[in-house]
C-alpha cells in the first residue's frame, strides 16, 4: 500500500521533559487511522511536527513524500487539519469562515461559495450557513470544522481530538459523517482520541500511544496479540476486548510496558 | 487600501509558487475587521473630535496671531496645524499624543486574540506562509491609520481654505502632505510595537498594558531620568566651552531615543519653516546668517537623521515580532 504519513524515529522534547520518543509510524492511503492514548501522551504534538507547526528535534517526517520542516506550504495544501477545539471568528457567519478558507487556499470566489455551499450541506449546516459562528454550538462548531478541513480538498485530513465536548448522538453523526467522506473520496484519515470506543467504531488500525511512544499498532483484532505475545488473553483471540487492553496500560502506564 | 491592492496586483503573478492572494484576502479581511470594530470607531471619534477642536482654536485667533508674525513669514497656512489659543493643544500636539494611542490599540490583540479564539492554528495550517498573518495584520493596520490620517489632513485643508479664503502654496501642500506621512510612520511604530507585545504575550490585557506603559515611561519617566542624570553632571559657571558643548550634545542625545520627541523634531521642523536646527548650536555657527524661512529640501534635510531613527525604530519593532513568531510552536488555543 502507498504510504501517505511516515514517520521515523521522531523525537522531540521540551527542556529535559521527552514528548515524543523516537516514534516510527506509517499511514497507507485511504486509511483511517486512530491515534490512540491518554492526555499528554504526546499526540497533538506528533501531530503539530506532520504540519510543519512545530520543529522536531530528531527524526524524520514525510507527508504525501513531502518534509514538512521543509516544504511546510505545499505540505498543507495537502493536508486539512481540524486542531483540538478549533476556532473561528466569531463575528463572520459560517459560511463567510468557510470562505475565507477557501480564499487562504486560492480558490477563486464563485467556486468558494459553491463549494462552501454544498460542504455546509454535507455536515448539516446548511440551515445555519447564515448565522454568525459566535452563536454556533460546540457541535456545530466542530462540523463547520470539518467543512473548512475539506474545502480546500484535501489528501489527508489529520482530526486532533475532534469529539471532545459533543454529546454522544452528535459524536456519532460526526464519526459517521468521517467514515463516509473518507470511503467517498479516498482520503486518509489520522484521527487523535483518548476515547477507545469512538476509535473502536472508525477506525482501520490503530496506534496506542503512551508517554510518546507507540506501544503496539495494527487492525483492532491483532492488537491484543501484539500486546500479550504469551499471554492466555492471545489464545482467545478476539474474545479480549481492547478495554482490557487499553484500560490496562493506561492504568500501568508507559511504567508497566518497561 | 486600493493603492495596495493596486501595487499589489502587479506582481500577483507566482514567485515560488506561492501567490500574494491569499495575502490580499487577509489584508481585505484585517481591514474589514478594523472597520467595522466598535474600537476603530471610538478612536475615529475620539481623533475627529480633538482635530476639529484644535482647528477651532487656531481658526478663532488667526487673524491675530497673522498679523502679529512677520511680513516675510507667508507660511500662514502652516498655522492651522501649529497654532493654539491655550485654551486646546494645537493639532501636531493632539496627533503626537493620540497617534501611541492609536498604534496601540489597533494591535495590541493582533496575534494573541487569534490565539486565544482558535483561530490561529486553523489559519496557519492552510498553505500560506506564516509571515503573511505578521504582515497582514501589520498591512491592515497601516492602511487604516493611512486613511484616516490623509482625510485629516484634507480636511483641515480644505477646512482652512474655506475659511480663509486663501489656498495654501505648493511648498506648504509638500510640508502638509510630509507631515502626513511622517505621523504614519510614527503610528506605524507604536503599531509594530503592540504587535510586539501581542506576540509574546498572551492575554491581550497585557499587551495593552504594556504597550502604554512603554508609551508612559517614554513620554513622562524618561525626560524625568534624563534630567535627573543630567543635573548630577551639569558643568559649573566656570567649566570651558568645550565641557558645555560636551553637555549639551549629551543632553541633546539622550532624547533622541524617544520616538515622541524625535516625531516631534520633525513635525515642528517640517511644519514651521524659520526652524533652522534641532539641537544645539554654537554662537559661531550662528554668525551671520540671515533669519528666514528654508525650502521644503531643506527642511527635510534637517530632521533626515530623526526621520531615519523613527523608520528605524518601527523596522526593530517589527523584526523582533517577526523573530519571535516565525519559529515558535503553534499550539490551538
Amino acid at each position: 500500500m502507498e504510504k501517505i504519513i511516515e514517520i521515523y524515529g521522531l523525537t522531540k522534547r521540551y527542556g529535559t521533559h521527552l514528548v515524543v520518543n523516537n516514534l516510527d509510524l506509517s499511514v497507507g492511503k485511504g486509511e483511517i487511522f486512530g491515534l490512540l492514548g491518554p492526555n499528554g501522551a504526546g499526540k497533538s504534538t506528533t501531530i503539530l511536527m506532520l504540519l510543519g507547526l512545530t520543529e522536531p528535534d530528531s527524526g524524520t517526517v514525510r507527508v504525501c513524500g513531502l518534509d514538512p520542516v521543509r516544504f511546510p506550504i505545499r505540505v498543507k495544501q495537502k493536508v486539512g487539519y481540524l486542531p483540538e477545539d478549533v476556532g473561528f471568528y466569531e463575528d463572520m457567519t459560517g459560511m463567510e469562515n468557510l470562505v475565507y478558507t477557501a480564499r487562504l487556499n486560492e480558490i477563486p470566489q464563485g467556486e468558494a461559495e459553491s463549494r462552501a455551499d454544498e460542504l455546509l450541506a454535507k455536515v448539516g449546516l446548511g440551515t445555519e450557513k447564515h448565522k454568525k459562528t459566535g452563536k454556533y454550538s460546540r457541535g456545530m462548531r466542530q462540523r463547520l470544522g470539518l467543512a473548512d478541513v475539506l474545502i480546500k480538498h484535501p489528501r489527508v485530513i489529520i482530526l486532533d481530538e475532534p469529539t471532545l465536548g459533543i454529546d454522544p448522538t452528535g459524536v456519532r453523526e460526526f464519526l459517521e459523517l468521517i467514515v463516509r467522506l473518507s470511503r467517498e473520496d479516498g482520503i486518509t484519515v489520522l484521527f487523535s482520541s483518548h476515547q477507545l470506543h469512538q476509535v473502536q467504531q472508525v477506525c482501520d488500525r490503530v496506534g496506542i500511544f503512551v508517554d510518546g511512544r507507540l506501544l503496539a499498532e495494527g487492525e483492532i483484532g491483532s492488537l491484543a496479540r501484539q500486546l500479550f505475545p504469551d499471554g492466555q488473553e492471545a489464545s482467545e483471540g478476539r474474545s479480549v476486548a481492547l478495554d482490557d487492553i487499553y484500560y490496562r496500560y493506561f492504568q500501568g502506564g508507559g511504567a508497566g510496558h518497561e | 487600501m486600493i493603492f495596495i491592492t493596486v501595487i499589489f496586483r502587479e506582481e500577483v503573478p507566482v514567485m515560488n509558487n506561492i501567490t500574494l492572494k491569499p495575502f490580499l484576502a487577509m489584508v481585505r479581511k484585517e481591514v474589514a475587521d478594523h472597520v467595522r470594530s466598535w474600537r476603530s470607531i471610538i478612536l475615529l471619534g475620539i481623533v475627529a473630535l480633538t482635530c476639529m477642536g484644535s482647528l477651532y482654536t487656531s481658526l478663532s485667533n488667526f487673524t491675530e496671531a497673522v498679523s502679529r508674525s512677520n511680513a516675510e513669514n507667508d507660511f500662514f497656512f502652516l498655522n492651522l496645524f501649529t497654532l493654539s489659543d491655550g485654551t486646546l493643544p494645537s493639532f501636531i500636539v493632539f496627533v503626537s499624543f493620540l497617534g501611541p494611542l492609536l498604534g496601540i490599540s489597533l494591535g495590541f490583540d493582533a496575534i494573541n486574540s487569534e490565539q486565544n479564539k482558535g483561530t490561529l492554528s486553523r489559519i496557519l495550517a492552510q498553505p500560506v506562509p506564516r509571515d503573511y498573518l505578521l504582515n497582514a495584520k501589520f498591512v491592515a493596520g497601516l492602511a487604516v491609520v493611512s486613511i484616516m490620517f490623509f482625510t485629516l489632513s484634507f480636511l483641515v485643508l480644505g477646512t482652512g481654505l474655506i475659511a480663509l479664503g486663501i489656498p495654501p502654496t505648493a511648498g506648504e501642500f509638500i510640508r502638509m502632505i510630509l507631515y502626513t506621512i511622517i505621523s504614519i510612520v510614527y503610528v506605524s511604530f507604536w503599531l509594530n510595537l503592540s504587535i510586539l507585545f501581542s506576540v509574546r504575550f498572551r492575554q491581550p490585557a497585557t499587551a495593552a498594558l504594556a504597550g502604554i506603559a512603554v508609551w508612559l515611561f517614554l513620554t513622562v519617566f524618561y525626560p524625568l531620568i534624563v534630567n535627573l542624570v543630567l543635573k548630577g553632571i551639569e558643568p559649573s559657571e566656570m567649566a570651558t566651552p568645550r565641557a558645555v558643548y560636551i553637555y549639551q550634545k549629551l543632553r541633546f542625545g539622550l532624547v533622541q531615543v524617544m520616538p515622541g520627541e524625535l516625531f516631534n523634531e520633525i513635525t515642528s521642523t517640517l511644519l514651521v519653516p524659520s526652524v533652522r536646527s534641532i539641537g544645539p548650536l554654537t554662537m559661531e555657527q550662528l554668525h551671520g546668517t540671515i533669519p528666514g524661512p528654508l525650502p521644503v529640501g531643506q527642511s527635510l534635510l534637517i530632521v533626515w537623521p530623526q526621520l531615519t531613527g523613527l523608520i528605524a525604530l518601527t523596522l526593530l519593532c517589527f523584526v523582533l515580532s517577526y523573530l519571535s513568531f516565525m519559529r515558535r510552536e503553534i499550539r490551538s488555543r
